[in-house]
């Protein structure tokens, strides 16, 4: 579990983030929805601590993230998995390279084990034969997939996707959803997605987050979002014409 | 202005905190120390060696120009040849032109890291990106360099030598007699201390204006032309505390 208790964030002068707290359940896909530029990607940046609080604190479990030294930070990074928006591959590394990397400089695994364990990885996200080749040889899609396999190849216990489905076409994008959806139930991992994609918050979302202009407006689960009252995350979700469907359809 | 140079003085530093912490495995930051040598070094081999022939016959030939007085023996070229290149040459001319190949290669580099979030990515993984992307490289530098001074001592004088051959402006014999005339092996440690400050400079000046751009690819350009011009000015200024400490 993880819990952000009054995040405020600042950007000279701008408050990004105004008293935001927040809590996201283990075994579960947690979307953080919104509009662009209402803080999504910061708030998550915040949560993973690449970007520091101006307020507030971030918990993880029962230890308090946001004061931990630098040393204590590493060690729970170690469990952490992010994907990010472009993938954030290592251009000057082959996809074994990338998958492998944590490994090589965190574990004390044979050479065959590590082999072992990134063709899993990869094989779980439907990859094959890609191995050898470079990040700009892959397809958006692909290199979606190989950050996804680079985010569990250490077995996180968290998962961080910001905006994994974005620049994919729908299908793929589907794909994109189940793979995350499936891999949080099956190893049990606290799952966190910033999308403003519907059909992601309807198909995987299990509870939801909707930020607007640096405020949590409103949270949820998929099913409350369509006959929620409130008037700006209507605006949001149903600026969808498939949410329109869903919500004629019912 | 002045805040604002103190403030990347300061950062300059601390990111050199970061970079010498410890390495994760030494084994990982080994293999990629080799691959920039490769990269940086091994790379660099071509333009050292074209610009020093080309440097080394040039002073050969404004030597022979400025030394035509009747009483000055002709061998002396030969001495001044070498002693412009082991000085100087060598260490501070071939410095400044690897600032502008390697700095901007290594700012652009690590900047684009910056923009597309991979050096986010490695931090998320728990590794010490400073450390895992500067540390090879500067280690790389500093060892390779030196090598490379060496092969423009070499191959500039071969350039002054062959001028004087081809030309006709002294003999041979007087050429190679100037080579051996008051060496002092001290003057090539000289210029590798000096070659080894200024891989460092190079390397790590240029790694920090790539690590803290931002922005997109505008900025990252501007970062890259920002790192050569830091490199440049903090090698020249090396010079002169060098000179002065080491020569004087």
């Amino acid at each position: 579990m993880i819990r952000g208790e009054h995040i405020i964030k600042r950007f000279e002068g701008r408050t990004v983030l105004d008293d935001i707290s927040v809590e996201f359940d283990q075994g579960k896909t947690n979307l953080i929805i919104g509009r662009s530029g209402s803080g999504k990607t910061v708030l998550m940046k915040c949560l993973v601590g690449l970007v520091p609080l101006d307020g507030g604190d971030i918990w993880y479990g029962t230890t308090c993230f946001s004061r931990l030294d630098f040393r204590q930070i590493k060690a729970i990074r170690q469990e952490m998995g992010m994907i990010f928006q472009g993938g954030a591959l290592l251009d000057s590394s082959t996809v074994e390279e990338n998958v492998r990397l944590p490994l090589d400089l965190f574990t004390d695994q044979s050479e065959e084990a590590k082999r072992e364990r990134v063709d899993f990885c990869l094989r779980r996200v439907a990859l094959g034969d890609v191995n050898r080749l470079y990040p700009s040889e892959l397809s958006g899609g692909m290199i979606k997939r190989v950050a996804i396999a680079r985010a569990i190849v250490m077995n996180p216990k968290y998962l961080f996707c910001d905006e994994p489905n974005s620049g994919l076409d729908p299908i793929t994008s589907g794909v994109i959803d189940q793979l995350i959806h499936e891999i949080t139930v099956e190893y049990g991992i606290t799952t966190i997605i910033n999308t403003h994609d519907m059909n992601s918050v309807l198909e995987i979302g299990e509870k939801v987050v909707f930020l607007h202009e640096g405020h949590k407006w409103w949270e949820g689960t998929s099913a409350e979002i369509m006959h929620s009252d409130n008037a700006e995350l209507n605006d949001f979700v149903f600026a969808s014409a498939m949410a329109k469907r869903t919500k004629v359809g019912r | 202005m002045i805040r604002r140079f103190l403030s990347d003085i300061g950062n300059y530093f601390i990111l050199m905190g970061k970079v010498f912490s410890r390495p994760e495995k030494r084994r990982i930051y080994y293999r990629r120390t080799m691959a920039e040598m490769d990269a940086i070094g091994l790379g660099s081999i071509i333009i050292t060696a074209i610009i020093s022939l080309f440097m080394g016959a040039v002073v050969a030939l404004q030597m022979s120009i400025n030394l035509e007085a009747g009483f000055i023996p002709r061998s002396l070229i030969g001495y001044a040849t070498r002693e412009t290149m082991i000085l100087e040459f060598s260490s501070t001319v071939v410095a400044l032109i690897l600032a502008g190949k390697v700095g901007s290669s290594i700012a652009s580099e690590i900047g684009t890291m910056r923009i597309t979030e991979q050096i986010d990515a490695l931090e998320l993984m728990g590794v010490n990106s400073a450390s895992y992307l500067i540390l090879p490289k500067i280690a790389a530098a500093v060892v390779f360099f030196p090598f490379l001074c060496i092969l423009s001592i070499l191959v500039g004088t071969v350039g002054g030598y062959l001028i004087c051959v081809f030309t006709g402006t002294i003999l041979p014999g007087d050429f190679i007699t100037g080579l051996h005339l008051d060496f002092k092996p001290w003057s090539i440690v000289y210029a590798l201390i000096k070659t080894a400050v200024f891989a460092f400079i190079i390397t790590s000046v240029s790694s920090f204006f790539g690590y803290y751009a931002r922005g997109n690819s505008l900025e990252v350009a501007r970062s890259s032309t920002q790192a050569v011009v830091a490199s440049s000015i903090t090698i020249l200024i090396f010079n002169l505390i060098l000179t002065q400490w080491l020569l004087i």
